[in-house]
Order: structure tokens, then C-alpha cells, then sequence
């Protein structure tokens, strides 16, 4: 479990995060919305420590992340996978290069033993035979997918994504949502995927935390979510006229 | 370079030298760093160097017009110059141009695609492993090709000098031979121990805190250029200050 409690956090005179609480259960799979600049992105980095809140703690399964030295930081980080916005692959390497970096940096195992786990976490996101392709030869969905490979081959405990739908077609965002969510219940982590994409929300959010100008504004369930009457939430899931008379049929 | 990147710079550089997750890994990307610093900008230094010595014995000779000055004092200058001077700086400056760009193009694109944080994250000292092994090839290739470029620019003065005739085979070598003091070497050696770390750690700190996207990352690119010459002719006033 990860909880953030009254994280603030701000850029200037810009207030980005004000007062964020939340727990992050394990192997559920748990989501931040919010509309663009709510804050989303900032609060997910505060948590895996890219930034400093201003305020507040960070605490994994009863480690206090905020307050801890380097070294501390390094064995919390060795427990963390993070699928990025852009993928971040290391456009220098091949697909299992990508995969091996943190079995290299990090374990004693032999190549062979190594290579097989990149095979492993190859096939759990149906990329068999893809071990010699480059970043750049891969599609958007692709590279998404070897982002989850690499951040499940060290069976993390936390994993956290940041946009994993953004530059996706509809019908791989939900391949990609789906991938997430297995591995979630699968290895029970502690999963938590900043989105805005309606698809996610409504299909793997098992909890939501809704940010609004920097703000908690609701948190719950993709069933609740259909029945809030908080017009900001409602502004923001049923943006659209389809979704506005989904909602009405619902 | 202000005092707040100054101050940035020295605490990237406290980063940089903490231990490293697991050393086989960064010997790996040391050799990789010194084939590429090294062996991939010997060609550029050795038609440089001995073209500069060639340039140097011609523009000696050229001035030199008083019969009562030997022809000797041709070589004898131009060694010192290349050893003292010419090796060391310019290829340092070459060296900047060629080597600076590319790494802080190279830190600069994995800020911007954030595969730096996917770094920290996996829990990997990311000025460790991205900086330390450029700054080790730097501070041990350099001093290797400035010993190269000694060589080439007073063997390039040679044949600058034998063929165009301005100075003898035999006059040149006395010259070269003559009041020969071996401390200079070891000016030269420190002046491109301390242009290799410039030309590694300046570069690599633009690249490191880009913020921005394509134009930003080839704008950090130009300022560690510039800067990396800059600091290269100050410290190269300063190492010739303390120790000649």
C-alpha cells in the first residue's frame, strides 16, 4: 500500500498540489484523473520521488519515502516499475537490452537466466521475437508494451504509469489497460495509473482519485463515478455528448 | 556560467562520484566512452597536429630573418610550442567542439524523453552512470591524444620545413634536440588532464538539466561549446601561470 498525506507541492507562485491525501491499495488497480494541469502528473512524481513536495509524506507499506536518505530511496526504488508517458526506452538499446538494463544493474543472475526472464516478460505482453528490434522500430503500442516488459522484470511491488494511453488508438489503449490490470492481480502490486482517458476509467479503475485545480475532489470507484452529483467530476468524465447520453441512459 | 549554475554544476559533480551500483557494468561503458573519445577522434587530432607543425615551421622560418639566428631555433621553437601550447589547447578546443556537442546532445535528448528518470527510478545514480565514465575517458584519452599530437606537429614540422625548404632535415633535428626540457611534457600533461574533465563535465552538465524539447537540447548544446572554450583558455592561463 502507498499513502500520500497532505502532499502540497508548488512551482513559484503557482500552487500545483494542495493538501493531496490518499491510499493506494494493492492489487487494485488505482487511478488519478483529473483535466490537464489538475496536478496528476506532479503528484505521481512526487510520489516516486522525481520531485520534492513542498509539504507532506509519502509512505510505502509503512516506509516514510519522503524523509529518507539516498540510500534508503535506492532500496525503495529497486521495488518500483514506472511505465512513462513517452515509453522512455533507451533509444540506444535493443528491446532486451531494455529489459536486461535493471537485471544487469541490479542481480547476480547468469545470461541465460537473465534471458529467459526478458523472454518471460516479453510473452506476458504478447511481444514474442521482438528481443533484437531498436525503439525505433517499434509502434506506439509496442513501445508501451516493452515499457510494462521492462517495468515488471524485476517483479516490482509498486507500479506506477503515467499516461500509458496517450498516443494510443482506442482499441490498444484498451489492450494496454487490460495488460495493466492482469499484472496488477496477478502479482498483486500496488498500481497506480495517472490517466484522462474515459476507456481506463471506466474499465480497470478499481479506485479513482479525481484532482481538480490542484485539489482531492472525490475519490472512489468507476461504479460510483456514474452516480456523483460533484459537477467539476461530472464536467470532467462526461465531457463529451456521448458520454453526456450514456450517463442519462445509465 | 553564473554562480547558481556553478553551484549546480559542483553538486551534479558530488553525484557524479558516488559509488557505483555495480562497477562491471560501468568498466563496460568506460571502454566504450574511450573508444569513442579516443580512438574515434584520432584521425581529426593527427591531420590537425600535423598540419599545425608543418603551418608553425613555415611561419618560423618566415620571420626569422636574421642571419645571426640560427636555423636550429626553428625546430627548438616549434617543439616547445607544440608541447607547451599548440597540442594541449588546441586539440582540447577541437576536442570540445567534437566530443562536448555530442555528449550534451547525447544527456540532453534522455532528459527530454525521460529516460534519465526512468533511471532514478529503477534506483541507478543517473549522473553516476551517464557522466562518470565520460568524464574518466576524457581525463585519460586526452592526455593519450595530446601525447599523439605532440608527435605529429613537430613530425609535421619536419616535413613542412624539408619539403618547402625553409629549414634542413639535419637543422630541424639538432633543433628539436637541443636544451630539450622534459617538465614541459609534464605542463601539457596536466593542462590536458584538466581540458579533459572540461570538455566531459561542462557538456555533460548542459545536457543533464535541459528542460524543453529538440530546440532546447541543440541550444544546450552550443552553450556547452562555448563555455567548455571558454574554460579551457582560462584554465590554460592558469595551469601555464602556476606551474611555468
Amino acid at each position: 500500500m502507498i499513502e500520500v498525506k497532505d502532499i502540497d507541492k508548488s512551482f513559484g507562485d503557482n500552487d500545483v498540489l494542495m493538501g493531496i491525501s490518499a491510499k493506494f491499495e494493492a492489487g487494485v488497480t488505482n487511478l488519478i484523473i483529473g483535466a490537464s494541469g489538475s496536478g496528476k502528473s506532479t503528484l505521481l512524481k512526487c510520489m516516486v520521488g522525481l520531485q520534492k513536495p513542498d509539504n507532506g509524506l509519502v509512505s510505502y507499506d509503512e516506509r516514510e519515502f519522503t524523509t529518507m536518505d539516498y540510500g534508503e530511496r535506492i532500496d525503495i526504488r529497486k521495488e518500483i516499475g514506472m511505465l512513462f508517458q513517452g515509453s522512455a526506452l533507451f533509444d540506444s538499446m535493443t528491446v532486451e537490452e531494455n529489459i536486461m538494463f535493471p537485471l544487469n544493474m541490479f542481480t547476480e543472475q547468469s545470461k541465460e537466466e537473465k534471458l529467459e526472464r526478458v523472454n518471460f516478460c516479453l510473452k506476458r505482453v504478447n511481444l514474442e521475437n521482438t528481443n533484437k528490434l531498436f525503439p525505433a522500430e517499434l509502434s506506439g503500442g509496442m513501445m508501451k508494451r516493452v515499457g510494462i516488459a521492462r517495468a515488471i522484470s524485476m517483479n516490482p511491488k509498486y507500479l506506477f504509469c503515467d499516461e500509458p494511453n496517450s498516443g494510443l488508438d482506442p482499441k490498444t489503449s484498451i489492450v494496454i489497460d487490460e495488460l495493466i490490470k492482469e499484472i496488477t492481480e496477478e502479482y498483486k502490486t500496488t498500481t497506480i495509473v495517472v490517466t484522462h482517458d474515459m476507456n481506463s476509467v471506466m474499465g480497470i479503475g478499481d479506485y479513482i482519485l479525481f484532482l481538480h485545480e490542484g485539489k482531492k475532489f472525490w475519490e472512489g470507484s468507476n461504479k460510483e463515478i456514474a452516480h456523483t452529483d460533484i459537477k467539476e467530476l461530472n464536467d470532467f468524465v462526461f465531457a463529451s455528448r456521448f458520454m453526456k447520453a450514456a450517463k442519462d441512459k445509465f | 556560467m553564473n554562480f547558481t549554475n556553478f553551484g549546480r554544476y559542483i553538486l551534479l559533480l558530488k553525484s557524479v562520484f558516488r559509488k557505483p551500483e555495480k562497477f562491471k557494468i560501468y568498466l563496460k561503458e568506460i571502454s566504450k566512452q574511450m573508444d569513442y573519445v579516443g580512438v574515434g577522434s584520432l584521425g581529426l587530432i593527427a591531420i590537425i597536429s600535423t598540419f599545425i607543425g608543418a603551418v608553425m615551421t613555415l611561419q618560423i622560418a618566415f620571420q626569422l630573418v636574421s642571419d645571426f639566428i640560427p636555423k636550429t631555433i626553428i625546430g627548438s621553437v616549434n617543439r616547445d610550442s607544440s608541447i607547451l601550447e599548440l597540442s594541449p589547447t588546441i586539440s582540447a578546443i577541437v576536442l570540445a567542439g567534437k566530443i562536448g556537442s555530442a555528449i550534451s546532445s547525447e544527456i540532453g535528448s534522455m532528459r527530454v524523453t525521460e529516460q534519465i528518470d526512468a533511471l532514478e527510478i529503477m534506483g541507478i545514480n543517473a549522473p553516476g552512470y551517464l557522466i562518470l565514465p565520460k568524464i574518466i575517458s576524457g581525463i585519460t584519452m586526452v592526455p593519450i591524444l595530446v601525447i599523439i599530437s605532440m608527435f605529429l606537429s613537430i613530425t609535421g614540422g619536419y616535413l613542412g620545413g624539408s619539403l618547402s625548404g625553409a629549414v634542413t632535415p639535419a637543422e630541424y633535428m639538432q633543433g628539436i634536440t637541443t636544451d630539450f626540457n622534459p617538465y614541459t611534457i609534464v605542463v601539457a600533461l596536466v593542462k590536458a588532464f584538466v581540458f579533459g574533465f572540461i570538455i566531459t563535465s561542462v557538456p555533460a552538465y548542459e545536457g543533464f538539466y535541459v528542460r524543453g524539447g529538440a530546440l532546447e537540447v541543440s541550444q544546450a548544446s552550443t552553450r556547452a561549446v562555448v563555455i567548455s572554450c571558454i574554460s579551457i583558455l582560462v584554465c590554460d592561463y592558469l595551469v601555464t601561470q602556476l606551474l611555468l
